[in-house]
This record gives C-alpha cells, structure tokens and sequence, in this order.
C-alpha cells in the first residue's frame, strides 16, 4: 500500500444512538460504521462480507433505513440513530423476525442472516403487509449463498400475523 | 480486509462554505454524499482524496421543488426520487432508471448528484491496488497504458449511470456552484467522452441542482440491461423520450448509457423519426442506425458482440414503448424484478 500508517492515531468522537440507548464512541478517523460497531463498541453482529457494497451482509438502520455500514463513514454518523442485529432483540426475548427466520431454516451458514433481519425489519417498520414481491425487492440488496432465497422470504411473511399479534396484545416493545 | 486511506474530513452547512472549502485545497479535496461511489474507489485506492468534504448537512441540497418543471436538489436519494410522484408520473423515464440503480441500500445512501457523477467503470481499473500493480496498472489511474485498447490514445471506461441516460433524454438541465460563481448547463454538455475527464465540471465546483423542464406531454422511458435484477451497473441502458401530434413524432431524443465514456445521443437515430409515426418499420431503421453508433469495449459484463446486438433489441423496445405497446413481460424479463415493487 502506498500510503503509511502513521496517522491512524488521529481519533474522531462521536455521540449516536445506538440500539436505543446513548452511547460515546472514540475511533480512529479512518473508520466506517462497520470497523466502529465491531471493533469499539463490542457488537460483532454485523458481518464484514464484500466490504464494497456489494452483498448486504454490513446492513444496519441508519434513522431506520437500511444501509451498508462499510460504506459509511463513522465520521458522518454523529448525532443519527444506529439500530444493529444486536438491537432487534428485547429483554432477552427474540424479535418476531429472529424466531421466524429459526422455524423456517432460513439460516444455514448464518453470515448474511444480521442484514437481512435488519433489512426486513426495516420494510415490515415502513409496510406491515408486504406482498412477496415486495419482500423480494426490499431484499434484493441482500446475498445469501445458502438458503437459496425461499426460506428466507416464507420466514418474512410467517413474521408479519406474529408482528401484527403482537401489536394486538400490547407487546409492542418487541417490534 | 479494506481499510480506508486516511483522510480529513470536513462537514460544511453551506454550498458556498463547502465550495470556498474545495477552492482551498485544489486537487486535494473531493465531495462525499452517499459515498457508494467514492469510498469503495477509496478502499482500492483509485481515489486517494487528502481531504473529504461531506455534502450531507447541507440543506440546500436535500429540496425537491416546482420550478416550471421540477429542480432536484443533488443530495436527494435515489430512494426519495423513487417515492416522488410527481418523478413517477411526469418523468417516467428517469423513475425507472433510478428506480434500477444499484440496490434498495444503496439508493437509501446514493443521492441523484453522485449518480449523475459516477465515477467511469473498466475491468482494468475496478480493481484492488496489488491487482492493478500486477499489470504495472492503467492509464486511468497510476499507468500509462489503456489495457482494453493499448494503442489507444485514450481511457475507454464506461459511463455507467443510469440516472444521466434518462435526464438526457428528458433535456434536464444542471447548476454548476463555485467559490467564483454558478452557472447552467444541458446536462448533455456535462459530458465527455474520455473515460479519464469524462466530467466539463471542474475540480472546483460543486453540481448543486438538477433542472427538469414541463415535460408538457413527453412521453419517456429508460431500459436498463445487466446480468442480475439487482446490484449491477448497467451493460446497456437506452432512454428515450418523445412528444406527439396524434401519431406523429415532433420531438425525440434517444440516448445510449454504458456504451461509451459518456451517455451517448442516438441524434441520427432520432432524426430518421423525426415527422414520422413510429411504425414497426420506421422503429426497425431507428434501431440499426442507433446500433452503429454504439461502440462497446471488451471492459464490463458479457461478451462484447452480444452488446453490440443487443443495442438494437433495446432500442426497439424503448420506441415500442413510448409508442404505447404493451411491453410489461419484455420489461420483467429485463428488469428481472417487478419495478412497481420498488419504493
């Protein structure tokens, strides 16, 4: 590499909300959203894949919509609402989408499952009613070398009656 | 894994603030506003900015506004020109080719400005810096020798926007902000055909708006082209716009995306239709005179005879379409994906 890593020192502070709490980050200023969430603020959920925008697997809700965190610099992130893999889950009980997702196999290897659970939450937040090739589209910014797709979209749709039970029974503080 | 290059960055609130920020530093700073283009450059060091300017808390730049058409500030998102009505219904044409860029993450990042300034695509210089160093690297960016053409005098990357195609087509105009002044241009004049300088826009200034015209009846659509129904850059987009006097065409543009160093006009094509209906007949001879005037190079997707044809078929298409055939099952079996689904 042509360029040296002596001023990788230089750090950058930030405040956001991330996963719904307040939180201070210190990073050296070089780093993306995906390098600041693994590497200083614990949260290894979202997964490094392509690291060019070309597979999803970095997704995260940046003001709640979905977006590539490697492609975002964490010098642009101050003062914004960060929601991760890690924020989908609430007092130790699985979002709708998480349990979906495990009864329907719509995980093998498990690498891209972060953004795409981030990805289809985000869509089931804007529509509650999606139809399939609305979950196709809205997924379609997501690679999954396993699954082979149909698992993953049957889990979307098995999530939107638990979603909407959920709402009915005033459990809304998982969805 | 790809780390950054180190750089500064800077968040100015105002065009005016951002662009005395770009005077300062000639040559040293570059614009970031989705940074979908900028930072994957960045992290194969094809681009080595000293300095980012962030364009993102600018406000000026967020507007969508009635002019007598409509003015597009550049820091818009594809994903809100894709939820835009007033897109989706007057300028069909630019709706659907932003609404076919990239992924649905990425036109939540990617703005309208940076689609439109698109950095030009090759297989040579898409590439990671030890891949380019491998082949003592291209002239567009560290070397001397053009790799898909080695006599060639010039860079042969590609115009790969889609958005550019369709605001040719729909003869948007763009403004121009410096420290020094502003001015407009026909977004046409933006472009040139050298893969290297492929922008008019000089290093000092900064594409603050887009300018549509009262489309008054224009009719316009754009056909995009590549291998996969998400992520990829096109191998082949056609736009096209017309207006009518009951059958007849009294104004045409068709304009040729990726296959070239610029968003190309078919201007003979147009004019072999220009007072005439567009009869399968006339549509044929448009189609061949469009598809001799596209020179594709060995450098993206797919082989390069097969593009060559496929101008042609596509440009077809786009005539057929503006001339109101029902083309719903030739645009899935492109588009490979339900365009009404994306929003």
């Amino acid at each position: 590499m042509p360029e040296s890593n002596s001023l990788t020192k230089q750090h950058l502070h930030i405040s956001m909300r991330l996963n719904g709490e307040p939180r201070e980050v210190s990073f050296a200023s070089y780093k993306t959203l995906l390098e600041v969430l693994r590497e200083d603020c614990d949260l290894p959920g979202t997964k490094h894949g392509c690291e060019l925008g070309e597979c999803g697997a970095c997704a995260v809700l940046l003001d709640g919509e979905p977006v590539l965190s490697c492609l975002i610099i964490g010098a642009e992130c101050d003062g914004r609402e960060v929601v991760t893999v890690e924020g989908l889950a609430k007092d130790g009980k699985l979002h709708p989408l998480q349990e979906t997702f495990a009864d329907c196999g719509a995980a093998q290897c498990g690498y891209c499952t972060p953004g795409f659970l981030v990805t289809a939450k985000a869509l089931l937040d804007r529509c509650p009613n999606p139809s399939r090739e609305q979950i196709k589209e809205s997924l379609s910014g997501n690679l999954c070398r396993c699954t082979g797709y149909q698992q993953i979209f049957e889990a979307v749709e098995a999530s939107i009656a638990r979603i909407a039970a959920c709402r009915v029974s005033g459990n809304s503080e998982v969805v | 894994m790809m780390r950054l290059p180190h750089f500064t960055y800077r968040a100015p609130k105002s065009v005016a603030e951002a662009a005395s920020m770009l005077a300062s530093g000639p040559g040293e700073a570059m614009l970031i506003a989705g940074g979908t283009d900028v930072l994957p450059n960045m992290k194969r060091r094809q681009q080595t900015p000293k300095t980012l300017i962030g364009l993102r808390n600018i406000s000026e730049l967020q507007t969508l506004t009635n002019g007598d058409g409509l003015c597009i500030g550049a820091g818009v998102t594809l994903t809100a020109l894709v939820r835009d009505a007033r897109v989706r219904i007057h300028y069909p044409g630019l709706w659907q080719a932003v609404a076919q860029i990239a992924t649905p993450h990425l036109r939540n990042m990617g703005t309208l400005g940076g689609n439109i300034c698109l950095d030009t695509r090759c297989n040579y210089y898409d590439q990671n810096y030890e891949w380019r160093k491998a082949i003592d690297f291209c002239m567009k960016k560290d070397g001397q020798t053009c790799w898909v053409a080695t006599s060639s005098p010039k860079c042969l990357a590609v115009s790969s926007t889609d958005s550019a195609p369709a605001l040719l087509a729909l003869d948007a105009r763009v403004r121009l902000v410096s420290a020094g002044g502003a001015r407009e241009v026909a977004i046409a004049d933006l472009y040139q055909n050298d893969g290297i300088n492929y922008l008019t826009r000089r290093p000092d200034e900064i594409l603050t708006t887009v300018v549509l015209p009262d489309p008054k009846g224009r009719k316009s659509c754009y056909w995009k082209l590549r291998r996969r129904g998400s992520f990829d850059f096109p191998v082949l987009g056609v736009a096209a716009s017309a207006r009518f006097e009951g059958d007849t065409v009294v104004n045409i543009n068709i304009v040729l995306g990726a296959v070239a160093s610029r968003p190309l006009l078919a201007s003979k094509a147009a004019a072999a239709l220009l007072g005439h209906r567009l009869t399968d007949e006339n549509i044929a001879t448009a189609a061949g005179i469009a598809s001799d005037a596209a020179k594709p190079m060995d450098n993206t997707d797919f082989t390069l005879g097969w593009r060559k044809r496929v101008v042609r078929e596509f440009v077809t298409l786009a005539l057929r379409d503006l001339r109101g055939d029902d083309v719903r099952a030739e645009r899935y079996r492109y588009a490979l994906q339900s365009l009404e689904a994306v929003g």
